[in-house]
């Protein structure tokens, strides 16, 4: 059935690799905070696992997922349910969901950032968004992470300057907890699909796009990542998937995701 | 019974160090008329509990929060807040940075009564490592420690609704009412805005009366101020103004927020400051957001 593309973007394959990681997770609440992890989410729900829930961002669950962008004035979104802001914490703290957001910051414990850098705490150098969900999202339920631009200012040699989700850093688990509570799925970035199932829950190498070497993932990653015997090359996209990727963005909005919106085969 | 009141009458019951709440979420349905009061009052020394727009950056521009009670401050489409971001770079706020649903159990709290409410949400992370006062405590029904969220207990809420009646029931037809009902009930007082003053038999149907989310002992005052959520939106009524928010992120650059207080707030009664945006019309043709 399935017809491997041979001219893909990187974003393209970044989108099919993220739409993987929800493939077995049955009923749940998907939610993926930017166009890529959305259209991922969009393409999972319409594939390999249509038990999937996703909200229009607004308040509404929906049952088709609604395109990105700017949509035709005569169109109609699916609505389920009403899911207002104060009631998805009633549904996610089930632990029924996966998220994948795109921190700024991840350390070698799978913490992430999207809080503040620099500076100290009281005064910093760069006030982002704060810690928004992050803190209930990564003790309550599946997370992923999607980075877009892999170096080592997003995978840093220390700790994240503000700590907004449980990771793996022993000396943070809290009491009574263990580690295995603790569900860190994957993270999808433009050199390769990584988890943190390495010793010692280290993050590791699943696959690499076409084209990146180990040596150069190791490059622009602050701290180590463990290298398995086996390293695969991460899976084309479809055509089947990217004919559904195309409708789900009609606007090509996930060309504008990536700077200059490289091929998924590199030159 | 006749709750009505103005602008500045609501202002005038406020006081310096008092802890407001503020509905609302990011860019949408925030109480900006009364907010644009409170940046020509006096008032001073606020603590502002609030899930953060440009209420909250204007609140900080003008000096007026001591402390806030955030978990983002964000307009959205324009991810930063520009005079959030100042204030806290500036290292001007005494902050309590919490996670979006520890924020909800903490008016929830105060709301009920309680001093805290369990939870394990802030576990592993710099919420509890920065925010001495939120304390982990033991539970007495397992061997795991729990978060104790403090009640968020407020001497003010402020809201902004499509409809109310002059006794205070208050209706909001947006597809979100977000945690507005939380913070009324975390409040001592509520003072609501609103786009249209209806009769009590408004409420009569059944349809219209389930978009009504707390009851009318909770209200303390309202004003009749439609387009008063302006820059923010109000759906289904218009959306947020994107322009204007581009002129007032733009303004953090050059000019910096007085350059904006004086030209849109300064000795400007609410009518006036509509006038300088487009008017009443203008507002309401503002088109909704697409997610």
């Amino acid at each position: 059935m399935s017809t491997p593309a041979s001219d893909y973007s990187l974003a393209e394959l970044m989108i099919c690799a993220n739409a993987q990681a929800y493939a077995n997770d049955g009923e749940v609440l998907v939610t993926g905070i930017g166009v890529l992890q959305r259209l991922a989410a969009s393409l999972a729900m319409l594939t390999t696992n249509p038990g999937i829930m996703m909200t229009d961002s607004e308040a509404w669950i929906l049952s088709t997922p609604n395109p990105v962008g700017k949509r035709p004035a005569d169109f109609v979104q699916m609505n389920e349910n009403w899911m207002g802001f104060s009631r998805i914490f009633d549904n996610v703290w089930s632990g029924r969901r996966h998220l994948t957001g795109g921190p700024t910051q991840i350390d070698r414990f799978g913490q992430s950032n999207i809080s503040a850098m620099g500076g100290d705490y009281q005064k910093p150098k760069v006030q982002m968004l704060g810690v928004r969900g992050f803190p209930g999202n990564s003790i309550c339920h599946a997370n992923s992470y999607m980075v877009p631009a892999h170096g080592k200012r997003v995978f840093i040699e220390g700790e994240c300057d503000v700590v907004c989700t449980i990771g793996y850093n022993p000396e943070r688990l809290p009491k009574g907890y263990s580690f295995d509570e603790i569900d860190l799925r994957c993270v999808y970035t433009n050199l390769g699909v990584f988890d943190f199932n390495g010793p010692n829950r280290q993050m590791q190498i699943v696959s690499l796009h076409p084209g990146v070497s180990v040596e150069e993932v190791i490059e622009n990653t602050g701290f180590e990542v463990h290298v398995p015997a086996t390293v695969a090359v991460t899976a084309a996209p479809t055509e089947e998937q990217l004919a559904i990727i195309r409708q789900m963005d009609p606007h090509n909005m996930r060309s504008k995701q990536l700077k200059d919106n490289p091929p998924g085969v590199r030159a | 019974m006749n709750k009505q009141m103005s602008l500045q009458e609501m202002v005038g019951q406020l006081r310096d160090g008092m802890t407001i709440g503020i509905g609302g979420w990011g860019p949408r349905r925030k109480p900006m008329a009364v907010i644009r009061e409170i940046l020509k009052s006096d008032l001073k020394d606020l603590t502002i509990v609030a899930y953060g727009g440009a209420d909250v950056g204007m609140l900080c521009a003008a000096g007026k929060v001591r402390k806030l009670v955030f978990a983002f401050v964000s307009l959205d489409f324009i991810p930063l807040e520009p005079y959030f971001r100042a204030a806290r770079q500036g290292g001007e706020l005494e902050v309590m940075e919490i996670d979006e649903g520890m924020m909800l159990l903490g008016l929830r709290a105060a709301a009920w009564g309680c001093p805290f409410i369990p939870t394990k949400v802030g576990l592993g992370t710099d919420v509890i490592k920065f925010n001495p006062d939120i304390k982990v405590i033991d539970s007495p029904y397992d061997d795991k420690e729990w978060v104790a969220m403090p009640a968020l207990k407020l001497d003010a809420a402020l809201v902004h609704v499509d409809r109310a009646d002059v006794r205070g029931v208050c209706q909001i037809k947006a597809p979100d009412h977000h945690m507005d009902d939380w913070f009324v009930r975390a409040a001592d007082k509520t003072y609501v805005t609103c786009e249209e003053i209806v009769d009590a038999s408004a409420f009569a149907d059944p349809v219209e009366a389930r978009s009504v989310f707390w009851e009318r002992n909770f209200t303390t005052g309202v004003a009749l101020v439609p387009g008063g959520a302006h820059p923010s939106s109000c759906s289904p009524n218009y959306g947020f103004d994107s322009p204007h928010f581009q002129e007032y992120n733009a303004s953090a650059k050059e000019g910096g927020f007085a350059a904006y207080f004086d030209k849109y707030i300064k000795d400007s009664s609410e009518e006036e400051y509509q006038a300088k945006v487009g008017g009443l019309d203008a507002i309401r043709k503002l088109p909704q957001p697409v997610y």
